[in-house]
């Protein structure tokens, strides 16, 4: 099995207010349809790193590498292609545009791509919604659904490109069990059939536990995994 | 491979997600392109009733023969320069008003290319005598129907019409002001007797109007042959000679031309009317100097609604960079709703400019000074629509495009984390 995502030697400082190394010398990599979790206590670095492997946060050495592409120097405009083709972003919170409706929301990262037509956009996106079972909010507006409503639309959102490598900060922090359950079957089923990669930050130690590989942060180092 | 439906899309929700700051931020941009197009209507309409008074009717190169003292005296020919001369009183020697050869120049000009048409005219100083009253005055003869083709004559003729001076060898248009005075009335007859003694009795045609009291009073209009009579001379006899160009801006060079060749003097219409033009290049400054000034204001409230808009909208941002849009795409949105903004708003003052001008222009505007003019005029040239929409686009795009900057810079990062 190939590489989809290779980290080097990476280590990023934040320098205000004072100098604090936060990521220290990290190496990760993913496998094509390897779902991995990473765990480790509140402020150990887990989101910081996580933004970097999705391209987002530029400010760090090391080398990454995304699909056998280097993305580590590359424009941002580059970059900004690589997440809308490539990268499916599920935030710590739930991060939806509050004036569009729940399906224009999920369709946005496929109109920005453009490959397909609206019609067929707005298919992909009822079937994204339909998978997470929230197919009848469609039509309502963003900031009018739930909590853990909003979170499964931001991972349809992020499902709705096909992308290679799904990322995911907490995603199911705001779901009940069953509903966390629901997502974690989803997730599970898109790297078996789909080959589709994940890599999840999580708190959930049974969740971190039936994925195929777990990631233990602490400090800024990656500690077992 | 930027999709601008979406980019359109989202700058419209945005918009309509806050429609009371985009309603006032609209609304100034109407009001100053409103302003803008209906003072630069009343403006040049202005402008265009002036021309019409001045510059329709006054030929591009007036050719005449002056009668002035020789500018280089016998003596000075004769005299080594450095010697000392004084003349004293020095005054024109006798000659004739009359152009030399007019019919030679008068048909060398009609082929010149240049030329979009001349008319001979010859002037007489006469007496018109009514009954026991005697009036000084100047009765030009004209090809009536060449005059009003070329210099609107046609505009300055009230009770009557042009084709009745030019089938009537003895009728005449006579100075309103002079039918005043003498209270005439269109087919009464009027004696006009020339300063070399003959009388010659007239049919009152019409009535000629030109909107300046002053000549009015004096100034009638008789044909061509009627006024060769009155001055005794002969077909050849042509005092002055008008002449139309096809393009105004090449009578300063022509008329130089014109009076080297031939000995006469010949005015252009720039030095005869210099100031005139330096009063409608001023209204139009001004008019431009107010529509700026209200855009200006106007921009700087977008700028102020979209630097807002901008702070409000930071999770949008951050989520829309995080899925993919570049920040040129989230620039773009940005700067689309400033200029969705100048758009709307500027279109709707076009309407309000043209409603106001159309209202003008319905205001009663009656004076005895302008006989073709009964409202406030109001010039509807498309052009300045034209202008007034590029103001508002351009003047939004500037108020837009620092805010957009920012928006373009935002890291979704600091956002994300900030939450
Ligand atoms: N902008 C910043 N400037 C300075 N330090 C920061 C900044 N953002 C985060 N940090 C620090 O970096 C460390 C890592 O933060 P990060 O958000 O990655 O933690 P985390 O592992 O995701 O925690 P949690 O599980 O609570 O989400 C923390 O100690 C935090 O205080
Ligand atoms: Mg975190």
């Amino acid at each position: 099995m190939s590489l989809i995502l290779e980290a080097k030697h990476i280590n990023k400082h934040f320098r205000e207010p004072v100098d604090f190394h936060v990521i220290k010398d990290v190496h990760l990599s993913v496998k094509r349809g390897e779902f991995v979790s990473i765990m480790g206590k509140s402020g150990c670095g887990k989101s910081t790193l996580l933004y970097i492997l999705s391209t987002m946060d530029t400010d760090y050495t090391g080398e990454l590498r995304l699909d056998d592409e280097l993305l580590t120097g590359q424009t941002a405009n580059r970059l900004a292609e690589v997440r809308n083709e490539k990268i499916g972003f599920v935030f710590q919170f739930h991060y939806l545009l509050p004036e569009f409706s729940v399906l224009q929301n999920v369709m946005l990262p496929a109109r920005k791509l453009g490959r397909k037509s609206l019609e067929e956009i707005e298919h992909d996106a009822m079937e994204k919604l339909r998978l997470l079972g929230i197919d009848d909010q469609a039509h309502k507006k963003a900031y009018r659904i739930s909590g853990g409503q909003k979170q499964r639309v931001a991972i349809a959102r992020a499902l709705i490109n096909d992308p290679h490598i799904i990322m995911g900060d907490e995603p199911t922090g705001n779901l009940d069990s069953k509903n966390s359950d629901i997502v974690f079957n989803i997730f599970r089923e898109l790297s078996h059939e789909k080959n589709l990669s994940l890599l999840v930050v999580t708190h959930d130690h049974d969740f971190a536990a039936k994925t195929d590989r777990l990631i233990e942060m602490e400090d800024g180092r990656i500690i077992s995994g | 491979m930027t999709n601008y439906g979406i980019i359109l899309e989202i700058s419209r929700t945005h918009l309509l997600s806050r429609m009371k700051q985009t309603s006032i931020a609209a609304l100034g941009v109407t009001f100053g392109v409103g302003m803008f197009i209906t003072m630069i209507s009343f403006m040049t309409g202005l402008n265009g009733l002036l021309d019409g008074l001045i510059l329709n009717r006054t030929p591009h190169i007036h050719i005449y023969n002056e009668i002035e003292p020789s500018s280089i005296q016998p003596i000075e020919r004769l005299a080594d320069p450095a010697d000392f001369q004084i003349i004293r009183s020095v005054k024109p020697k006798k000659g004739e008003v009359r152009i030399h050869n007019a019919l030679p120049i008068l048909s060398q000009l009609k082929r010149d290319a240049r030329v979009k048409g001349v008319t001979p005219q010859v002037n007489a100083n006469v007496f018109y005598l009514a009954g026991s009253i005697e009036l000084n005055g100047i009765v030009t003869g004209i090809n009536v129907m060449d005059e009003v083709e070329l210099f609107n004559f046609g505009d300055y003729i009230v009770d009557g019409n042009p084709q009745d001076l030019a089938k009537n060898d003895r009728g005449i248009l006579l100075g309103a002001g002079i039918a005043k005075k003498m209270s005439l009335k269109v087919g009464d007859r009027i004696q006009v007797s020339s300063i070399n003694g003959g009388i010659v009795p007239l049919k009152i045609v019409g009535f000629f109007q030109s909107g300046l009291a002053e000549v009015d009073k004096v100034q009638s209009y008789v044909n061509l042959r009627t006024a060769q009579q009155l001055v005794g001379g002969g077909s050849n006899y042509i005092s002055d000679l008008n002449v139309k160009l096809w393009d105004m801006e090449l009578a300063p060079s022509m008329s130089k031309e014109i009076s080297a060749q031939h000995d006469l003097t010949a005015i252009d219409i720039n030095t005869a009317n210099a100031q005139f033009d330096t009063g409608s290049f001023v209204r139009n400054l001004i008019t431009y100097v107010v529509a700026i000034t209200l855009l200006t204001v106007a921009g700087f409230g977008i700028y102020n609604i979209l630097n807002m808009l901008i702070y409000e909208k930071m999770n949008d941002i951050a989520i829309l960079k995080a899925t993919g849009f570049s920040g040129r795409d989230v620039q773009q949105i940005f700067i689309s709703q400033a200029m969705l903004i100048g758009l709307v708003g500027g279109v709707l003052g076009l309407l309000l400019g043209l409603a106001l001008s159309v209202m003008i222009d319905g205001i009663p505007f009656d004076t005895p000074a302008l006989p073709t003019i009964s409202t406030y005029p109001i010039n509807y040239d498309s052009t300045y629509y034209l202008i007034g929409i590029v103001f508002a686009l351009v003047s939004t795009f500037l108020a837009g495009y620092l805010p957009s900057k920012r928006a373009e810079r935002i890291d979704p990062v600091d956002i994300i984390r900030g939450q």
